[in-house]
């Protein structure tokens, strides 16, 4: 069988991952938990970017769908978990990988769910609009999630297994890479561009605008949930608060900072942004408090000076010019 | 009976300062098409301009201990002379706030794609409340209180004196605000702006400065919504703008953005609908009702209740 060179790059990824969770034991606590932030937030921003970047509906409430996917794969764990335990015999390495699997698409899947949710309405509607809605999404989700106390209410959850690992959170950010990359570089993938850069002009060339977005939610939304997944059994514990708009915010941050539509910056920012807060409680811990400060001038500096984003870089390969913006 | 018209005139006081509040996202909208999400906290700027007149307070250089440079000991409280000096110099020190922001902000990016103006917007937003999380502190401040207070029996109703103050201001505001856009100069050419800026400025409007205008009037509102709101609720903290912002917005896309009196319709609407759910069994989804509201109404009627659908043209 022959693959193509990203086939290629993918499986490397993985083994690499597989690799270090090997020897996950010998990394300091810290760094790991750092390193593991690290792929969750690579998974969301990428995620976003589908979203937001490349199909250019601008959404506040990634933070809401990986809410989803948290509480989604959680109750699986924690109710269906001793069930299938005592069906497979007892908890080893094996069965707690096909249980966590199991628990991750389910939570990706429910969440994929509530985009085809959101994504429905949002298909009337544009810009401004839209972030609304998608915001309220987000706090609807939270309320929603307050008031079920089999779900631990506005307590939040507790006993969650810890089955995240280096390797299912790294193998699931190059997956998630691998499949918005794809998707966006395919001959049906232009169809996202499409949207982003002119719906009308889209629509009268015969492309259904409307499956384009739905389905860049539903995409979206799913990965955004397995990330919500391995953010879950990575603190053993989940609470409605820990899903709210900043949260969401900081996820636009990153794909802003690293640039609508360019994964490779957007995953640059999301290292990085992950990376900063940590740095300032180690050397800077006068301005650790104004991280939330920090980011607000940097996105509208940005806004200002370098809308594409910081890690945008002329690439010696010809790259399709970017559309001139136009006034609405 | 009688609780049901306490719920419609607690609703109503509620859904008055939605109204102030609603007015400003709508009018901006008006000239400009985008949603200013600094708004809400332009709001709470107002709460705080508020306390710190009337709390008064010092002004010291960094390194200069014990020795204030300035100190102002704040006002008389629970006078009506000094409670409505407080509400107009704090929708003063808004409407210069929101001037400020136009100007630094948003007008560089006139001409730029209506999502980097949106990105600014929120950023503007976030830098306002963590500034004012910096410069004030994270946790609530007990709001003064204002206006001399009192609760009134009605037959079985309850009103206090300030709900009927916000009711009152609230009225007032709102006749000055269809004053000035009926019937003055400035209040034309922020018509014209809003129907045509192509053909306003051809005319000889000012676009900047008739936006200008409009940014300090909607920001004046909502400094007068944050004051009525903190003498309320009688609690002020950096981010108690940011769920009435959202709210308000929803009411002004429930009256149809763009539409004044709309505006203040739909902040009564929202008002009322949420103190009656919060009256019932369902009060822990209260803060969910506005949402479900704005997605209902953008999926059935997104011109909202008084406004005019418009086709895209390209």
């Amino acid at each position: 069988m022959k693959l193509a060179r990203s086939q290629w790059i993918l499986l490397v990824a993985v083994a690499i991952s597989l690799l270090v969770s090997y020897f996950s034991h010998a990394i300091n606590r810290y760094f790991l938990t750092i390193l593991i932030s690290i792929g969750v937030n690579i998974i969301l921003a990428v995620s976003l970017n589908l979203i937001n970047g490349y199909t250019g509906q601008f959404s506040l409430g990634h933070a809401g769908f990986m809410a989803v996917g948290a509480y989604g794969s959680a109750a699986v764990t924690i109710y269906l978990g001793p069930k299938f335990f005592a069906a497979f015999g007892g908890s080893n390495t094996f069965s707690i990988g096909i249980l966590f699997f199991i628990a991750l698409a389910a939570g990706g899947l429910v969440a994929a769910i509530a985009g085809i949710l959101v994504g429905a309405p949002s298909l009337r509607l544009k810009g401004d609009y839209l972030a609304i809605v998608t915001l309220g999404f987000g706090e609807i989700i939270r309320v929603i999630f307050r008031n079920i106390p089999s779900l631990g209410g506005a307590l939040g959850l507790t006993g969650i297994p810890s089955y995240t690992t280096i390797f299912w959170t790294f193998g699931v950010a190059a997956v998630t890479v691998y499949v918005v990359q794809s998707i966006v570089n395919s001959t049906y993938g232009r169809g996202f561009l499409a949207v982003h850069d002119d719906e009308v002009a889209a629509e009268a060339m015969g492309i259904n605008t409307t499956r384009y977005k739905i389905i860049a939610f539903v995409v979206g939304a799913f990965f955004a949930g397995i990330a919500g997944g391995l953010y879950a059994h990575d603190k053993a514990f989940i609470d409605p608060t820990g899903f709210n708009f900043m949260r969401s915010i900081e996820i636009v941050v990153m794909v802003i900072l690293g640039g609508m539509g360019n994964n490779f910056g957007v995953i640059c920012a999301a290292i990085l942004l992950t990376l900063l807060p940590a740095i300032l409680r180690e050397y800077f811990r006068s301005i650790a408090d104004s991280q939330m400060l920090i980011y607000s001038i940097l996105l509208i500096l940005l806004m200002l000076t370098r809308p594409q984003g910081l890690f945008k870089f002329k690439w010696p390969r010809k790259a399709p010019t970017a559309p001139t913006p136009h006034a609405g | 009976m009688s609780e049901f018209l306490q719920q419609i005139i607690n609703g109503l006081s509620l859904g008055s300062i939605y109204a102030l509040i609603a007015l400003g996202y709508t009018m901006v909208y008006g000239v400009l098409r985008f949603i200013n999400f600094a708004h809400s906290d332009v709001f709470m700027a107002g709460a705080f301009a508020g306390y710190y007149m009337s709390r008064g307070f010092e002004f010291t250089l960094p390194g200069m201990h014990k020795k204030a440079l300035f100190i102002f000991k704040g006002l008389p409280q629970e006078s009506f002379l000094a409670g409505s000096f407080v509400l107009l110099g704090s929708m003063a020190i808004c409407a210069f706030l929101g001037i400020l922001i136009e100007r630094f902000a948003y007008r560089p990016l006139r001409n730029s794609s209506k999502l980097n103006v949106l990105i600014t917007a929120i950023g503007v937003s976030l830098l306002l409340e963590n500034l004012a999380q910096a410069l004030f502190g994270a946790t609530p401040k007990a709001f003064p209180p204002l206006l001399p207070s009192k609760s009134i029996h009605l037959g079985p109703l309850l009103v206090s004196t300030n709900q009927i103050g916000v009711l009152l201001i609230t009225f007032v505001l709102m006749m000055a605000l269809q004053y000035i856009v009926r019937r003055t100069k400035m209040g034309t050419a922020m018509r014209a702006v809003s129907f045509n800026p192509t053909a306003a400025s051809l005319v000889g409007v000012n676009n900047d400065v008739i936006i200008s205008f409009t940014f300090g009037l909607g920001s004046a509102l909502a400094a007068a919504g944050g004051i009525l709101y903190a003498l309320n609720y009688q609690s002020i903290d950096p981010l108690m703008g940011v769920l009435p912002g959202l709210k308000a917005f929803v009411a002004a896309v429930l009256g149809g953005i763009g539409n004044i009196p709309g505006a203040a319709l739909g902040g009564l609407v929202l008002g009322l609908v949420e103190t009656f759910v919060n009256g019932s069994r369902f009060s822990s989804y209260t803060d969910a009702i506005a949402f479900a509201i704005l997605i209902l109404i953008l999926l059935f009627r997104p011109e909202g209740l008084l406004g005019k659908s418009q086709v895209e043209k390209v």
